[in-house]
């Protein structure tokens, strides 16, 4: 999108308060006489804790208590968050003597503050009866079992790969990733009573009142989880931390309020993270490029404990036109935290795998590898048969390749130069599945003019505050700054966890269905009103322009809904919707959003340095609701592939199940300087199936083809294959 | 957070009293690596002197005998003076290519050579590292060693120093003032202040306990017109160095009269290329004579498991840096 567009577009609602540090963020909050948890957390992977001698912490000015497997009191229920099937036992902090993954939390230390509290903690002395750990995704693949029900086998691609004549055999691995959000995990948390109050840094707010009440036993009316704030989460926020039940045990323990943020060196270890992959991939097609088997066989890590699995596999089956297609999905155990979703979890890997191996194929055939992708052009959803609800994909193609000059691109490897940099191009294409989850909102029109809108949804950072209050004031017919959107409050009306790229869709149309049952309530009683202009008048006859509601083509009929209010008697007027999506209609649909992606590359190919110098992300989401808001969506996919393509990588020594790179410093996410020109196309969509609103998710998608694309672009400046992420310097010239 | 005094004593000299009276006293100026250090329970001081302002902050010419630069003048300052922009380009080069603006406003140059390696096994408590508790043993070594040395390592440490201002000033033959505990004043030559691990991997450097840094003298020399300082890392900005080279020529009519190549991320010191250096001395200044003295340079490269590639990495690197410093 160009930059002149864009300022004509509304900026964030929230961005003022951000910036002048106004937003407060979860450890920022306080309650008097609080008190502050910090975590120890093994340093095996694997094993018993023998002993915990607390003799020495404890002696400390200001600990007022420490907690470990030894004196913690036993959840009233522990049941986790999550059902990853029946093998799984979920992990809870201090109620086992077993070590399940290094930086397990093993103990908190409460103290009158922060300082005393980590001091005292550093003098904990924790002994262990050690075992050997497994955490090499390597020494355990081949004891992967299948994760889900086994999907049907489409054709006979074994034979059809046999006899295929032009084929890629190819395997693909990545190495777990961390999200790494800014704000770190943090909780708060203070009773009064029996009534408790928590801050905790989440992605939802009702998943986490309603985990607290099943394992504390106590009702989920009496609990309130507040997150008005989220630094990023990116997924790492959709489960409950430690954290979360350590803050609320020791604030009932202590009979104080508690704080327990953990450090960045912890996070590593708070949450899960995305799993180590290894994808081998089989690819037939006929000499025309017509693709007549995929054969995507995937395992990916998981924990010892839960048998948590991500879909690595499910893009190969609806990306392109293939008579033949068998997936295989397998996890392995390891002995580390269980995964967890990341930023367009599981497709993104498996897009790497299959957009990398498509582009393989373009070669073998000497054609180009968008028109490799246009001959096997999805018409329907191969996987079910049915028809998009919408899918611009091959406008995103055409309108994409033009702005990136796609047709100069010389086909053969090592053909284009910029002075001592190789130049490269590459595309791959993205999708997401256009999810939509009940969701419930309040609106409330008031006297002096303005909107209140209620959600119980969180803003992780895509602009969720802004979104919302667009769809609100569009409805209302009110300017954006009449509106006032609320959320990350439990006892707001329920929504669903912000995961997946389905808040905008799920919220937003319960938000803009709710905001109509509102405008219907106000004017049936202004129309029963004596002499008012609007009896008679059918609903879908007015029109809310500007604060005021009209009868259509009569602006003197004119109204605020302040005097409609005043001439009622009424203060304001209120209505709770919950949307019950009508997936009777949608189901005969398939719905997702698409997205291509082109890549130019500068390869300083004597010391091996990858330079993403041009992106031209060209998406197709539905209605875009949110200019601004969709473009940096957009491009901080982008961001995100580079990191993933080029340098993200989580170190592990699997001699003792650590991870060593649990800072900023050695984990390198990308710096402004790693980053080139990006811009974003949005063709429209015009889709009623997919939700009343006509919106897709953008979150994940604008990630999903960036990381193939910018392989397949190395590949074309170097003529080296990079099959394993991410592609570091020593990967070209070492 | 561990109890600690903090003391600000008048000047060098009280402060250098302070320091060499206790042994776990440390001095601080910037802190951009010391408090990094204290938070994650690295090194423990009980007493830390604060020399921040002592006036040894001056850049100053020392006329025809080259530049002194002080110990305690910032790290962005130093890069950015007009004396060594002019004379010592690859200095100025090699600073701005560590660490980030903000940090470099916060450093100064006494502690960029005082700073410790930032190998993960030296910075987790959590797992055994020679160089943080002696004895305990070496992670790196059979561990993960993408980062580490591959000249002058020991069994018991592979850490390789991370600064990019030492591998420069190691090139430039720079001279380390230092005030001695007794009152005086010694001087130690770049190449000897830092040491290779040897069995003794908790010492960095030759720096007694209680000596302070006063300046970092630089000779005159003519490498200004053909100097460059290269830097091969995973991202563009804030990244320690994979390798880096730091390579200053004197050229004669086509002739190389002197040569100096160090190298950063190879060994616990900046390395010193010295046979290459000979090498290179009365040769054209041509691509052809670099690629051999960067082969030169890596006879006797002994890689670990995971870092092989510095070796061909460090070769190309050295052509590269080179070649940009003779503008061939």
């Amino acid at each position: 999108m160009m930059q002149d567009d864009l300022k004509r577009q509304p900026s964030r609602v929230d961005g003022r308060a951000k910036v002048t540090g106004k937003a407060t963020y979860i450890a920022e909050f306080r309650f008097p006489d609080l008190a502050y948890g910090y975590l120890v957390q093994s340093t095996i992977a694997r094993g018993t804790i023998r002993d915990i001698d607390t003799a020495e912490a404890e002696k400390q000015p200001g600990v007022v208590k420490i907690l470990t497997h030894k004196n913690a009191p036993r959840l009233a229920n522990p049941q986790a968050d999550e059902d990853f099937g029946e093998k799984s036992r979920p992990f809870f902090a201090l109620m086992t003597d077993r070590v399940l993954f290094s930086g397990q939390p093993v103990a908190v230390v409460i103290a009158d503050t922060f300082e005393q509290a980590r001091y005292a903690a550093s003098l904990m002395k924790v002994s262990y009866a050690e075992e050997k750990p497994s955490t090499d995704i390597r020494d355990v693949m081949d004891k992967g079992f299948a994760a889900g029900r086994p999907r049907p086998v489409r054709g006979t691609p074994d034979e059809a790969f046999a006899a295929a004549e032009v084929k890629v055999e190819a395997e693909y691995t990545i190495p777990i990733e961390h999200h790494n959000a800014m704000e770190p995990h943090a909780t708060v948390a203070n009773w009064d009573g029996d009534r408790l109050t928590v801050y905790d840094k989440t992605q939802g707010v009702t998943g986490v009142r309603n985990y607290l009440a099943t394992n504390f036993g106590i009702d989920r009316e009496k609990i309130t989880v507040l997150s008005p704030f989220v630094g990023g989460a990116f997924g790492a926020s959709l489960r409950p931390t430690p954290n979360t039940l350590l803050a609320v045990m020791a604030a009932r323990e202590t009979k104080r309020p508690v704080k327990i943020v953990y450090s960045r060196r912890q996070l590593a270890t708070a949450h899960g993270y995305r799993p180590a992959s290894i994808q081998k991939i089989k690819i037939g097609a006929d000499k025309a490029g017509k693709l007549n088997s995929i054969i995507h066989e995937a395992v990916h890590n998981t924990s010892s404990h839960e048998d948590f699995a991500e879909d690595l596999v499910g893009i190969s089956r609806t990306l392109y036109a293939c008579p033949n297609v068998r997936t295989d999905a397998k996890i392995t155990r390891t002995d580390l935290q269980t995964p967890l979703w990341m930023r367009a979890p599981g497709t993104v890997s498996g897009a790497f795998a299959l957009e990398s191996a498509l582009d393989e194929l373009a070669y073998k055939l000497k054609i180009d590898p968008l028109e490799l992708r246009l001959i096997n052009y999805a018409e329907t959803d191969p996987d079910t048969g049915r028809p998009f609800s919408s899918k611009e994909l091959r406008e995103c193609y055409r309108q994409g390749a033009e702005r990136f000059g796609w047709k100069n691109r010389k086909p053969e490897p090592r053909s284009m130069r910029d002075g001592r940099f190789m130049v490269g191009w590459g595309l791959a294409t993205g999708t997401w599945g256009a999810f939509l989850a009940p969701s419930s909102a309040r609106v409330t029109l008031k006297a002096d003019g303005t909107a209140l809108v209620e959600s119980g949804t969180t803003d992780i950072g895509p602009g969720t505050y802004t979104t919302i209050s667009l769809i609100a004031a569009r409805q209302l017919g009110l300017p954006l700054e009449k509106v006032t959107f609320k959320l990350g409050d439990s006892n707001l009306p329920s929504a669903p966890s912000q995961g997946g790229s389905i808040t905008t869709a799920s919220v937003g149309t319960a938000v803009q269905e709710c905001a109509q049952i509102v405008q219907k309530d106000l004017m049936a009683t202004e129309s029963k009103r004596e002499a008012s202009p609007f009896s008679g008048v059918p609903f879908e006859n007015i029109e809310f322009v500007d604060g005021s509601a009209r009868i259509k083509g009569r602006p003197e009929t004119s109204m605020t809904i302040g005097e409609i209010l005043s001439r009622n008697g009424l203060p304001e007027v209120s209505a709770t919707h919950t949307t019950r999506p009508d997936f009777g209609e949608r189901a005969k649909y398939a719905t997702a959003s698409h997205g291509a992606q082109f890549v130019e590359v500068k390869v300083d190919e004597e010391i091996g340095i990858v330079r993403v110098t041009r992106v031209v992300q060209a998406t197709a989401a539905g209605r875009i609701i949110n200019p601004k808001g969709a473009h940096s969506q957009e491009m901080g996919g982008v961001v995100w592939g580079i990191g993933m393509a080029l340098m993200e990588h989580t170190e592990i020594d699997h001699r003792i199940g650590r991870i060593m790179n649990p800072n900023l410093a050695g984990y390198h996410v990308p710096v402004n300087a790693d980053i080139g020109a990006i811009e974003t196309i949005f063709v429209p969509e015009e889709d009623t199936i997919v939700n009343p609103l006509g919106a897709k998710g953008l979150g994940e998608l604008g990630l999903v083809g960036i990381p193939a694309g910018i392989a397949n672009a190395v590949y074309h400046a170097t003529g080296i294959r990079v099959r394993d992420l991410p592609i570091t310097p020593d990967k070209l010239a070492g | 957070m561990r109890p600690f005094a903090f003391k600000r004593p008048a000047g060098a000299e009280a402060a250098v009293k302070l320091v060499a009276a206790n042994k776990d006293a440390r001095f601080i100026a910037g802190g951009t690596n010391l408090i990094d250090l204290m938070k994650e329970g690295i090194d423990r001081p009980n007493e830390l002197v604060d020399i921040s302002r002592v006036s040894l902050n001056l850049i100053r010419s020392l006329g025809g005998n080259g530049v002194s630069i002080g110990a305690l003048a910032k790290n962005t300052e130093t890069a950015n003076h007009p004396l060594i922009r002019k004379d010592y380009p690859m200095l100025s080069q090699a600073i701005l290519s560590g660490a980030s603006p903000q940090i470099r406003n916060m450093a100064t140059n006494g502690g960029n050579l005082m700073q410790r390696t930032r190998c993960a096994y030296f910075y987790d408590l959590g797992t055994p590292c020679n160089k943080r508790q002696p004895g305990s043993g070496c992670g790196a070594k059979d561990g993960l060693n993408r980062y580490s040395a591959i000249f002058g390592w020991s069994d018991s440490c592979v850490a390789v120093h991370p600064s990019d201002m030492c591998v420069a000033l190691a090139a430039l033959d720079a001279t380390v003032r230092i005030r001695t505990v007794a009152g005086g004043e010694r001087k130690i030559i770049f190449t000897a202040f830092h040491r290779l691990p040897g069995d003794l991997p908790e010492l960095d450097n030759n720096l007694s306990h209680g000596e302070m840094i006063v300046s970092i003298d630089i000779p005159k020399n003519n490498f200004a017109a053909n100097s460059y300082y290269l830097k091969i890392r995973d991202r563009s900005s804030y990244a320690f160095a994979l390798v880096s080279v730091a390579a200053g020529l004197e050229i004669d009519k086509g002739v190389i009269k002197q040569a100096r190549i160090a190298l950063g991320g190879v060994a616990h010191k900046p390395w010193r290329a010295d046979e290459a250096e000979r090498f290179l001395e009365g040769k054209r200044a041509e691509a052809a004579t670099f690629q051999q003295a960067a082969e030169l340079a890596l006879r006797g490269a002994k890689p670990l498991s995971e870092n092989g590639y510095k070796v061909k990495l460090t070769q190309r690197a050295i052509a590269r840096a080179l070649r940009r410093a003779a503008n061939v």
